[in-house]
């Protein structure tokens, strides 16, 4: 693959500098850096509240909080982690990634790019203000199931009003990443020559503008049963609380989608590079993105097995969830056959999508696990669940992301990043991951409840070693901030192409890319 | 120039479609509300408000069960308790019961009661033909009321089954939802 260059690119950039230059700015690197910068401070919160969570559990009994405010910290840890920081960190991805890889000049909508960004801060003030507030921050779980969301103080109408404002902002996101991937394009990039991030992203924006608009309707439903007489939930007035399941989970499985389809999309960017061989299998990478993305709108109830469904209805949402493991599998074979026989090297970016592969397919399986309905009635709401999820959506799209940073810092910064303490971060996180969640599975086996700030003496030793691993991952974070600095301030330079074998055209402009990019559209063979 | 404008116009028309669609998807959140109560109308799940068939069977004289009675009120000024706290009943058998509420405030108050059973498996087999839980009961301000439930257990009901609580809580229905005089209840 090559590309033409124009060589009249330009690093310079007019406008406002300082403070006003960042709120101000409509360029897509800027604002991908902001997305970026944003997600990994969110992360950093949700994992203080994360830690807290996990040292009163160091115990049984209660030690470091009060059982109320445990399940405010839950409850925002899942909110702030999903919505604050992976959500965001994907569109910072694709906002830095989408243009240089489709040979466009910015995104197509370039300042309504800048409010997408900056009503996040917004709506991230008021979701963790809400701690503040009488009564403290919602506390009925992720979920925001009712009856409980119908009956918590003034911070479940925070937590709504961010939820919407953050709906609002993922909308227009999606709506500027379709437009950009499927208008802008550089001439000879026909659709199924597309690196295989753009095509996940490309589905992923899809999943948003379909499933986002419903939870800002659920969401909206309990603010009206809340404040203004409905009762859509409330079973007095006629209403019923497992409708909110229903609608809330329409949008919630979708959603358990757009957090993993741009973390395969990074995997399947990096892995080809490593392995120097192109990606194994790239039309059935599509199609298999695409049919996952369809099978999510019909599998939601999967989550509500509990609630007393007809025999029929369980087995339809069991076999189809089962179903979901056929593309998920392609996938991972497809990544697999990638490496098979390739020269590979183990670089940063390599290591850590190897160990997502590992550590998200042990994921995979627990969620086959927890989809037969038999065997989830057991284990609904337990740690097992915990695990599962953790599973997915840290070692997930987390280390995915991780991946990504890893892989185009040097096109951001200029600068390779330090291999030596990037691996130490890869391994640090790999071990006390799996110490922190590997246990729970025992655990939830064993019948330890979820969001529960006490439990019962023979869950203590896996709860210990639990908090231990916690510990030592939410630390182990930190040599990311080191890797980051240190790669921003210097090191070795980058070239173009930083790594040997890497494919696509962001890889054609310059390290660290300039302000200003393919203003003139290369032509892509 | 005009190759930018064609494009800006493109991704204009692109923006007005996928913005419809989301803003239609917000609709459909809406949508799924009367969709579902269609599906449990149909299906016959979750007719707390309807009057159970009642199937012709013989009375299991084999089997004694004991039936607990349970009454609480959520955020009511009422006072509400069972006349008789547990009766003991063969399977088959027409059993009526009672219950007492009283509105200690002094304005008129409709109230919803919502039935539940412990175990949850006995609701199915719990066949209410008459129940104050059917209908919204709208209580004058001081008013007394005794209220009458009339089942029969089905034969049917698991053999590891011997003790079913039925309990009751009563919610305020206030706003619009609030009907006044008494009607059936507002749908399921």
């Amino acid at each position: 693959m090559a590309a033409v260059t124009p060589d009249h690119l330009h690093d310079h950039h007019h406008g406002p500098s300082g403070l006003m230059r960042w709120i101000t700015t409509t360029n897509h690197k800027d604002i991908g850096t902001m997305y970026l910068l944003f997600s990994f401070i969110m992360f950093l919160s949700g994992g203080v509240m994360a830690l807290t969570i996990r040292a009163e559990l160091f115990q049984p009994g209660l030690q470091v909080v009060e059982p109320e405010f445990f399940n405010q910290l839950t409850t925002m840890h899942g909110l702030v982690m999903v919505f604050g920081a992976i959500m965001p960190a994907f569109v910072g991805f694709a906002n830095w990634m989408l243009p240089l890889m489709i040979g466009a000049s910015d995104m197509a909508f370039a300042r309504m790019n800048n409010w997408s960004f900056w009503l996040l801060p917004v709506a991230a003030v008021m979701l963790i203000g809400s701690f503040f507030v009488p009564g403290g921050a919602t506390a009925a779980g992720w979920t925001l199931y009712p009856p409980l969301s119908v009956q918590m103080g003034m911070g479940m109408d925070l937590a709504i009003f961010a939820v919407h404002i953050m709906g609002i902002s993922s909308i227009m996101g999606a709506i500027n990443i379709v437009v950009t991937i499927l208008n802008m394009r550089a001439p000879g990039m026909t659709l199924m020559k597309m690196p295989l991030f753009c095509w996940t992203w490309l589905i992923t924006a899809y999943l948003l503008i379909a499933v986002m608009p419903v939870l800002a309707g659920a969401v909206t439903m309990i603010l009206t049963d809340r404040h203004f007489g409905t009762s859509f939930f409330n079973a007095a007035g006629g209403g019923d609380p497992v409708l909110f399941q229903h609608i809330f989970w329409f949008f919630g499985h979708p959603e358990v989608y757009i957090m993993i389809l741009p973390a395969f999309g990074i995997v399947s960017q990096i892995i080809p590079t490593f392995a120097r061989k192109p990606l194994f299998g790239y039309a059935s990478m599509v199609y298999a993105t695409a049919s996952i993305a369809v099978l999510s709108f019909v599998v939601w109830a999967h989550h509500m097995f509990a609630t007393g469904m007809p025999a029929q209805g369980q087995l339809f949402f069991m076999y189809a969830t089962m179903l979901i493991a056929v593309p998920t599998g392609v996938k991972v074979f497809n990544w697999i056959a990638t490496m098979w026989r390739g020269s590979m090297t183990f670089e940063t970016p390599m290591l850590w999508s190897v160990g997502f592969i590992f550590v998200f397919t042990l994921g995979g399986f627990t969620g086959l696990i927890c989809a037969i309905a038999p065997v989830d009635i057991q284990l609904h709401d337990t740690y097992y669940v915990v695990a599962h999820f953790h599973y997915v959506l840290v070692a997930g799209s987390l280390f995915a992301l991780f991946a990504g940073a890893y892989y185009w810092l040097p096109k951001w910064t200029g600068h390779m990043p330090n291999e030596t303490i990037g691996k130490l971060h890869f391994w640090c996180s790999m071990v006390f991951f799996n110490i922190t969640f590997f246990p729970m599975h025992f655990l939830g086996l064993a019948g330890m409840p979820r969001r529960i700030p006490d439990y019962a003496l023979q869950f203590a030793d896996f709860n210990a070693l639990a908090t231990v691993g916690a510990f030592g991952f939410g630390l182990s974070q930190l040599i990311f901030i080191v890797v980051v600095v240190k790669c921003v301030r210097g090191g070795e330079k980058a070239a173009a192409r930083s790594w040997e074998d890497a494919d696509g055209l962001e890889w054609t402009v310059p390290s660290p890319a300039p302000h200003h990019t393919f203003e003139v559209a290369p032509v892509f063979k | 120039m005009s190759i930018e404008n064609a494009q800006r116009s493109e991704n204009r028309k692109l923006l007005v479609r996928l913005s419809i669609g989301a803003v239609a998807m917000f609709g459909f959140g809406f949508l799924l509300v009367p969709f579902y109560e269609k599906i449990c109308e149909v299906t016959g799940i979750n007719n707390l408000l309807k009057a159970d068939e009642v199937v012709n069977t013989q009375v299991d004289t084999s089997r004694l069960i004991t039936i607990e009675f349970d009454a609480n009120i959520h955020d009511l000024p009422w006072r509400f308790h069972p006349l008789q706290s547990v009766v003991k009943v063969h399977p088959g058998e027409l059993i009526t019961i009672a219950y007492e509420v009283e509105n200690t405030r002094d304005k008129p108050i409709t109230g919803q009661a919502v039935p539940s059973y412990g175990p949850a498996v006995s609701g199915q087999f719990f066949r209410k033909m008459d129940c104050f839980c059917f209908t919204q009961q709208t209580l004058e301000a001081g008013e007394r009321r005794t209220m009458p439930v009339a089942f029969v257990l089905d034969p049917a009901l698991p053999d590891d089954v011997h003790t079913i609580t039925l309990s009751y809580t009563f919610f305020e229905i206030a706003g619009k939802n609030a009907s006044l005089p008494v009607s059936g209840g507002s749908g399921t």
